[in-house]
C-alpha cells in the first residue's frame, strides 16, 4: 500500500454549471428570455408575476416555473391568470438546481418570449445555483428591512436587478430606501434597481419595460 | 442548508478520481471554500462526516482552506483582498472589477492509498 497525493481542482458545482450553460444556450437560440426570481419567502414573487402577466400577456407569451418545498399553490395562482405554469416541489430542498429545470425542458413551448423561474423562497442557497437564466432578479420587501444586501450578499452580488417590493408599506415601516439602494450598489455596482408595489401597481410597468428591452436585446444579438 | 447536496457532488468527483487511480482508500480531502461560495465550512464538515460512512473515505480527514475575496481593478490593475464587501477599488475607487478568487468551491486535492 502506498500513499499518493492527487491534485484535482474540480468545482463542486461544476456539473450544475455545465447543465445551466446548456439550458441557457438552448433558450437563447429559441429567443426565450429566462428570468430567475430570488427572495425570502413572502417578498412578493408570485404577486409580482401575477401583475406582470397583466401587462405582458396581451403582447408577449410567458410561462412560469414555480419552485416550492411543498404544494401546487403558486402554480395554481399563475394558471388562474391564463398563464402556463409548472410546479416543482422540491420536497425539502432549499433551492432549485439546473437539473430540475432541464427535466422540464421538452415541455417548454418554443414560441415563448419570457420564461420566469420563481425560486424557492430563501435568500441564501438559491444564489449558488445557476439555472441557465439570462437575468437574475432579487426582491427585497419593505418588511424585511433595509440592511439585507450586506447580510445576505451572494443573492445581491449574483443578481442583475433588485426589486424593492411592497413600497406601499414605506410610510408604515421604518425602511430607509436610500440605505437599501446603497447597500445593494456597494455589493454590486451594476445592479438595476426598481421599486414596486403590487397593491397600488406602482413600478410594475417600468420593470416590465426593462424586461421587454432585455428580450429585444437578446433577439437582436441572435439575428 | 444546501451543503449536503454539495457534499454529494464532492463524493461523486472523489470516487471517480479515486477509481481512475485504482485507490483503495481516501485518507485526506482538501477543499478550497471561497467566502462568497455560499457554503458554510462548519456545515460542510458536518455533512462530510455524515456522508463518508461506508464509503472509501470513511476514515478521511477533511481540510478546509477559506479563500478570501480577491478583486482586480480593470482601470488601475490594483489587486485587493476585500473584507468589507464594498465592491470598489481601494486604490482608485473604480467599480469596474474582476473577481479573481473567493466565489468558488473547489476540491483541490486528495490523499489516496494505492495498491
Amino acid at each position: 500500500m502506498k500513499k499518493q497525493e492527487v491534485m484535482v481542482l474540480e468545482d463542486l458545482l461544476g456539473s450544475n454549471k455545465k447543465i445551466a450553460r446548456d439550458i441557457r444556450k438552448k433558450l437563447i437560440e429559441k429567443g426565450i428570455f429566462a428570468i430567475n426570481l430570488l427572495s425570502s419567502p413572502g417578498a412578493g414573487k408570485t404577486s409580482l408575476l401575477e401583475r406582470l402577466s397583466e401587462i405582458l400577456s396581451p403582447d408577449y407569451k410567458m410561462a412560469v416555473i414555480e419552485g416550492d418545498i411543498e404544494t401546487e399553490r403558486d402554480a395554481e395562482r399563475i394558471r388562474a391568470k391564463g398563464i402556463q405554469a409548472w410546479q416543482i416541489s422540491t420536497g425539502g430542498a432549499c433551492h432549485l438546481d439546473a437539473k430540475m429545470i432541464g427535466k422540464l425542458f421538452t415541455e417548454i413551448p418554443p414560441d415563448l418570449d419570457f420564461l420566469f423561474i420563481e425560486n424557492v423562497g430563501n435568500l441564501v442557497c438559491p444564489a449558488s445555483f445557476d439555472l441557465g437564466e439570462s437575468l437574475r432578479c432579487v426582491l427585497l420587501s419593505i418588511p424585511e428591512g433595509d440592511d439585507k444586501p450586506k447580510k445576505y450578499p451572494k443573492a445581491f452580488i449574483t443578481s442583475d436587478a433588485l426589486i424593492i417590493s411592497k413600497t406601499d408599506l414605506l410610510n408604515k415601516l421604518p425602511f430607509d430606501i436610500e440605505r437599501a439602494k446603497k447597500e445593494g450598489l456597494d455589493v454590486n455596482p451594476r445592479l438595476k434597481i426598481f421599486r414596486t408595489s403590487t397593491v397600488d401597481g406602482s413600478g410594475i410597468k417600468e420593470f416590465a419595460q426593462y424586461l421587454i428591452k432585455e428580450l429585444k436585446g437578446l433577439r437582436r444579438s441572435n439575428a | 442548508m444546501h451543503e449536503l447536496s454539495l457534499i454529494a457532488n464532492l463524493f461523486e468527483i472523489m470516487e471517480q478520481k479515486a477509481k481512475e487511480k485504482n485507490a483503495q482508500k481516501i485518507t485526506c480531502v482538501k477543499l478550497k471554500v471561497g467566502i462568497l461560495s455560499g457554503a458554510v465550512p462548519e456545515l460542510l464538515e458536518t455533512a462530510f462526516d455524515i456522508y463518508k460512512k461506508n464509503t472509501m473515505a470513511a476514515e478521511a480527514k477533511l481540510e478546509i482552506e477559506k479563500v478570501p475575496l480577491k478583486l482586480k481593478c480593470q482601470e488601475c490593475s490594483a489587486v485587493t483582498i476585500k473584507q468589507d464587501l464594498v465592491f470598489n477599488c481601494e486604490q482608485c475607487g473604480s467599480t469596474n472589477l474582476e473577481t479573481l478568487e473567493g466565489t468558488d468551491l473547489f476540491l483541490e486535492k486528495m490523499d489516496l492509498e494505492v495498491e
